[in-house]
C-alpha cells in the first residue's frame, strides 16, 4: 500500500531492507520516548506525500534491541535513511518537518 | 468580538486572530484554555518538535513522574499530563499548529507573527493580543565535543536515552532537581550513575538530595567542572577539574547526560520585549503584562524563581485574563 509505514522486526529487517526498490528511512523509537511521539505524525505525513520516492518504516528499540546495538543507536528517536540497503544519513533527534525534509533531499 | 479600533488598512494574506499564544508549556496551554472558554478562538503556535526541551509541550515532554502537580496523588507522566492539558486547550476551542514562530513585530497594531521565512513580506498571522509562553530549553556545556557526541552517549533525553546504557557506569551533570531526578531515572539501567557537580553542595530540593543519597547506585563528584567530553566516535569518558585543587582527572563512562539549568527562549524578542540580565522577560509586578500593551507573558519566559509546572500553568491563567480584560477595555 502506498505510503503505509511497516514495522521491521529483528526477522524481517534484512530482507525488507534489502529488497526495496527505493529509500527506505528507519525510525528507531520506543512507546516511552516523548519526542519519539512527536515526530510520529510528521512521518506519517512525509510516508503519504512522498510515496513512490521514500518508504517510512519503524524499529521498536524494546521489541529489537539487536537491532538498535547493531546501527549503534544510543538515542530516539534515531532516523537511518538506508538507500540500496546501506545507510545513506542519519538524523538523531526529533526535529521539524521542515528540517527533516530538508535533511532528506539530498538522498532522494 | 469585533475591534472597530484598529481599521482594516489593506488586505492581508495573514489570517487574523484575537489571540495568539506562543509555545505550549503547561504556561500556554493553560492560557489556551482560560482564552478559548473566554470565546476568544485562540491560535496556539505550539512549537516543532526537538529533542531539548524547546519543544511542544516543553520541558515536562522530556520527564517521567511528576508527583508535585496538584491533582494527581500517585503522579502523572509528564507527556501524558502535556496530551491531557492540550486535549482540554482543543475541547474548548483552542486551535494548534505544529510550527516555530521565526519573526515577531511587535511595533504596530495588529501585531504580526511569521512562521517559515522570516523575510517574506506577509506575516503568517496577526493578533491583537499575544500571550508569550515560550518556556526554557536546557543549557548546553559549550564544548565542541558536544555537537560531535550528542546522541553517540552524550544526551539531553534521560527518558529518551536511559534505555541504552543498561549495565553501563555513565554520569549526569547538574545539581538541581532536575539533574537529581534524571541520575535517579537512569539507575534503573545503569550500573553506576555519578553526578558531577561544580560545588560542595547540591541545589536540588531536600526530598531529591535524600533521594539520590539513599540511592546506592549514585556517587558524587564535588567540586567537578567538566573540561571535556572524551571519545572521537562515542563517549568514552569526561575530563574532570577539580575546582578546589585544580588538579583534573578522567572519569570513565560510556554515557553523559547534561542538566546544568535552563535559557529562557527569548531570542525572537530580542530588541522587542524588555529583558533582564539573564534574557528573561521582564513582566509586571503581581501580572503579566509585557512593556509593549497588548502583550502578555508567562511561564518559565519570565520566570527565575519558581519554575515550577504549577506556577507556570498559574501564570499562564494570569496571562489569559490580562489579556481578556485587555482586550476588552480596548472594545468598549
Amino acid at each position: 500500500m502506498a505510503g503505509a509505514i511497516t514495522n521491521l522486526s529483528e526477522t524481517t529487517f534484512d530482507e525488507e531492507i534489502g529488497s526495496a526498490t527505493e529509500p527506505v528511512l528507519v525510525d528507531f523509537w520506543a512507546e516511552w520516548c516523548g519526542p519519539c511521539k512527536m515526530i510520529a505524525p510528521i512521518l506519517e505525513e512525509i510516508a503519504t506525500e512522498q510515496s513512490g520516492s521514500i518508504r517510512i518504516a519503524k524499529v521498536n528499540v524494546d521489541e529489537a534491541p539487536d537491532l538498535a546495538r547493531r546501527f549503534e543507536v544510543m538515542s530516539i528517536p534515531t532516523l537511518i535513511l538506508f538507500a540500496d540497503g546501506q545507510p545513506a544519513t542519519r538524523i538523531v533527534g526529533a526535529k521539524g518537518k521542515p528540517q527533516l525534509l530538508e535533511e532528506l533531499a539530498p538522498h532522494l | 468580538m469585533s475591534d472597530p479600533v484598529s481599521e482594516p488598512v489593506s488586505p492581508m494574506a495573514a489570517s487574523h486572530r484575537e489571540v495568539v499564544i506562543i509555545g505550549s508549556g503547561p504556561a500556554g496551554l493553560t492560557a489556551a484554555i482560560y482564552t478559548a472558554r473566554a470565546d476568544l478562538a485562540p491560535l496556539v503556535i505550539e512549537g516543532e518538535p526537538s529533542s531539548n526541551s524547546d519543544q511542544p509541550g516543553g520541558q515536562l515532554m522530556l520527564t517521567t513522574d511528576v508527583e508535585n502537580f496538584p491533582g494527581f496523588p500517585e503522579g502523572i507522566m509528564g507527556p501524558q499530563l502535556m496530551t491531557d492539558m492540550r486535549a482540554q486547550a482543543a475541547r474548548f476551542g483552542a486551535e494548534i499548529v505544529t510550527a516555530k514562530v521565526s519573526r515577531v513585530d511587535f511595533a504596530e497594531r495588529p501585531f504580526r507573527i511569521w512562521i517559515g521565512d522570516p523575510d517574506a513580506a506577509e506575516p503568517t498571522h496577526t493578533a491583537d493580543a499575544v500571550i508569550v509562553s515560550t518556556g526554557a530549553r536546557s543549557v548546553m556545556l559549550g564544548l565542541e565535543a558536544e555537537q560531535r557526541l550528542i546522541g553517540y552517549g552524550l544526551s539531553t533525553c534521560a527518558t529518551c536515552d536511559g534505555f541504552f546504557f543498561r549495565d553501563q557506569e555513565i554520569a549526569v551533570v547538574g545539581g538541581g532537581d532536575s539533574a537529581l531526578e534524571e541520575a535517579g531515572f537512569l539507575t534503573k539501567f545503569a550500573s553506576k550513575v555519578t553526578l558531577v557537580h561544580r560545588r560542595d553542595e547540591l541545589r536540588a530540593s531536600k526530598i531529591m538530595q535524600q533521594r539520590a543519597m539513599d540511592n546506592p547506585k549514585i556517587e558524587f563528584a564535588w567540586n567537578s567542572t567538566v573540561d571535556d567530553v572524551l571519545g572521537e566516535s562515542k563517549v568514552e569518558g569526561l575530563a574532570l577539574r577539580d575546582t578546589v585543587t585544580d588538579e583534573t582527572r578522567v572519569l570513565p563512562v560510556t554515557g553523559v547526560f547534561i542538566a546544568i539549568g535552563h535559557r529562557p527562549n527569548t531570542d525572537l524578542f530580542n530588541g522587542l520585549l524588555d529583558m533582564d540580565e539573564a534574557g528573561y522577560l521582564v513582566t509586571g509586578a503581581d501580572c503579566s503584562t509585557t512593556n509593549v500593551e497588548g502583550v502578555f507573558a508567562c511561564g518559565d519566559v519570565q520566570d527565575h524563581t519558581y519554575r515550577q509546572a504549577i506556577t507556570a500553568a498559574g501564570s499562564g491563567c494570569m496571562a489569559a485574563i490580562d489579556a481578556e480584560r485587555w482586550l476588552e477595555s480596548r472594545t468598549d
